[in-house]
């Protein structure tokens, strides 16, 4: 029971990570990017072709691979997102789609369509008993990482200068604008930063969620749910929702397997219909 | 009696001039239906690009017309053409036109009940509601395996003749036939559907929401009509591929399938009902032969040919029919004509 808790926290963190990013990217410039989940495994291939290709140490290819996916959001910002970022819902929609089918496609071409394993160093593998709550090594690492990371996000967003334009930016662009704060310039960095996010939590979570080509479709309604739940007013709604679902689809998928990911739809749409702004929103943040 | 005034007569005179036929309307469905006769070779291709036209066809009526952004649009089309096979395969309705249309009905009344969900919130609301209707559906067939097949798709329908007379046969024949017909009937409908009063009220509801219920239009009942209707015509094609391939199965239900109606229905041009037919065969054309060269990676291509229509711009892409638009003003006679008669009435005091 407990142990379920536990997966179900260390899944939802890692959801949490994955998918801050595009909390941020659709809060920020409301904008619609299907194609977050194709950053995440960027990251993730990253990882696997350090760890196991070039022999680097699991830990030191983390921040290899958040830098890396970070380095591609970048450049994919500039160069691609830049134009679209006017463009009307449809059009927005279209184009991430399409960056989504390509990066499958692609990453089929190169990395081959089965699933890819990472190799995790041995004292991370297997569980211990503790008052016994069997915990994984691996899950409570997640734990760790991506609670440290949150608490990060949160004094970033709250605490520093950047921070508080970035704040600026989402409440109202136009006076952001006028007190003279480069809009475009936090935005890209925020994408980046995002980005970054996404591919780190896509190497973390090589050994749990899976890896392989289809990746960014497969978890892309998560990513959603994950966003339209919490809200994209705070970081605190994105996280709750994501323990939330990371809690109910490990407990669904444990006690009324046959219902499968059943529960998760069901609960999504209620809560759009119900709250279309979110669950843990302010009513009138658009 | 109070004369009409020139405004009333002007508007009437552009509504019926939108209602009427052109010629080369005319012109392709004489094509379409001398294929029957002309192209038998490409009949197995022929009949997917008219369930594909039909259903781009219904994507554009909630799309083009009424500005409903769609992702799981196929949950009606994997509907119908699950409601078809089964039909089929345990012998209930051996008619496939009377399956046909009770899988029409049915795909419509999940259309009636689900649009409810589209009506409130956002564009990212609408995305993300559709898209979870098709993955429940999905999910919910993958479950009943008993009933469905589940994931390996249900095997087994055998299709009777058309009208107790015409076999589908291997090649196609019979089955191009009837698609093109089906999508000939329906598209009838649906013109005359979009030229009546509540089809000019969508665009209404599609432009400015706020100010068409101002002017009295219901916004929430229009858009429900529409989306029921949208879906019993998805639900219809899924039955034509279900009927004429004899075979269903969860991939109707997939995601790619409803991002590739969109792709289908952007090439071609939505708010126009041509729009998703020309699409469809542009579509299925360059399907067949991209996938010929690279079979795995044909979705690559579908996902370069949206990102570059996107940043091109829609509306840059649909101007290369402005040349095939100027010579089918050319060629509408009687247009001129009118043209003339308008400018001579001018002319008088």
């Amino acid at each position: 029971m407990l142990t379920i808790l536990f997966d179900g926290i260390a899944y939802g963190m890692l959801l949490f990570v994955l998918a801050s990013g595009l909390a941020v990217t659709l809060g920020l410039m409301n904008f619609v990017n299907l194609a977050h989940g194709s950053f995440a495994m960027a990251g993730g291939y990253i990882t696997v072709v350090l760890v196991n290709w070039l022999g680097f140490p699991f830990f030191a290819s983390l921040p290899l691979a958040f830098a890396a996916s970070a380095v591609i959001g970048f450049i994919f910002e500039r160069t691609l997102y830049v134009h679209v970022y006017r463009k009307p819902h449809l059009d927005q929609v279209l184009f991430t789609i399409g960056l989504v089918f390509m990066s499958v496609a692609a990453l089929d071409y190169v990395m081959g369509s089965s699933q890819v394993f990472v190799q995790v160093p041995d004292y991370l593998q297997g569980q211990f008993n503790f008052f016994g709550v069997g915990i994984g090594r691996y899950r409570l690492l997640i734990i760790v990482i991506c609670g440290l990371l949150t608490i990060a996000l949160q004094f970033i967003l709250a605490g520093t200068r950047f921070g508080s334009r970035l704040r600026a930016a989402v409440d109202d662009s136009r006076v952001a604008r006028g007190l003279g704060i480069n809009v475009n310039r936090i935005f890209a960095f925020t994408f980046a930063f995002g980005s970054g996010l996404a591919g780190l939590g896509g190497a973390l979570g090589v050994e749990i969620l899976g890896l392989d080509p289809t990746f960014p479709l497969k978890f892309m309604i998560y990513f959603l749910i994950v966003v339209t739940v919490g809200g994209t007013s705070s970081i605190t709604g994105p996280f709750l929702a994501s323990l939330l679902l990371g809690i109910s689809d490990v407990a669904g998928k444990y006690y009324v397997p046959t219902l499968g990911s059943f529960v998760i739809y069901t609960i999504m749409i209620v809560v759009l219909i119900w709250r279309p702004q979110g669950l843990f929103s302010r009513a009138s943040s658009r | 009696m109070i004369p009409p005034r020139p405004t009333i007569l002007a508007a009437t005179e552009w509504l019926s001039a939108r209602a009427r036929w052109h010629p080369l309307e005319f012109v392709f469905w004489i094509v379409a239906f001398a294929a029957i006769w002309l192209m038998p070779e490409r009949h197995l291709i022929l009949t997917e690009i008219a369930w594909l036209a039909l259903f781009a066809l219904s994507l554009d009526l909630i799309l083009g017309y009424a500005g409903i952004i769609s992702l799981g649009h196929a949950a009606f089309f994997g509907f119908g053409g699950y409601i078809a096979a089964l039909l089929a395969k345990y012998e209930i309705v051996n008619e496939p036109v009377l399956a046909l249309l009770i899988a029409g009905v049915g795909a419509m009344a999940l259309g009636f009940v689900t649009s409810f969900l589209v009506l409130r919130g956002s564009d990212l609301t609408r995305l993300m509601v559709t898209l979870g209707v098709a993955l429940l559906l999905r999910e919910l067939a993958n479950r009943y395996g008993w009933l469905t097949g589940g994931a390996d798709g249900l095997q087994g329908a055998i299709i009777q003749p058309l009208f107790g007379t015409f076999r589908f046969d291997m090649f196609g024949h019979t089955g191009y036939a009837y698609s093109v017909t089906v999508l000939f009937i329906l598209f009838l409908i649906a013109r005359r559907l979009v030229n009546s009063p509540f089809g000019l009220s969508l665009m209404s509801v599609k432009g400015n929401p706020l100010r068409s219920s101002a002017i009295g239009i219901s916004v929430d009942a229009r858009l429900v009509a529409i989306y029921t209707i949208a879906a019993g015509y998805a639900g219809i094609a899924g039955a034509l591929l279900a009927q004429t391939t004899a075979f269903a199965s969860l991939e109707m239900f997939s995601f790619d399938r409803s991002a590739d109606l969109l792709l289908v229905l952007i090439i071609g041009g939505a708010g126009y009902l041509y729009g998703g037919m020309i699409g469809a065969i542009i579509f299925k054309v360059m399907q067949d032969y991209l996938s010929a060269l690279t079979p795995q990676y044909w979705p690559f291509w579908i996902g370069l040919v949206l990102v570059v229509i996107v940043l091109v711009g829609r509306d840059r892409i649909t101007t290369w029919t402005t040349p095939f638009r100027r010579l089918a003003a050319r060629l509408d006679w009687r247009a001129a004509r009118r043209a003339a008669a308008a400018s001579n009435e001018g002319q008088k005091p």
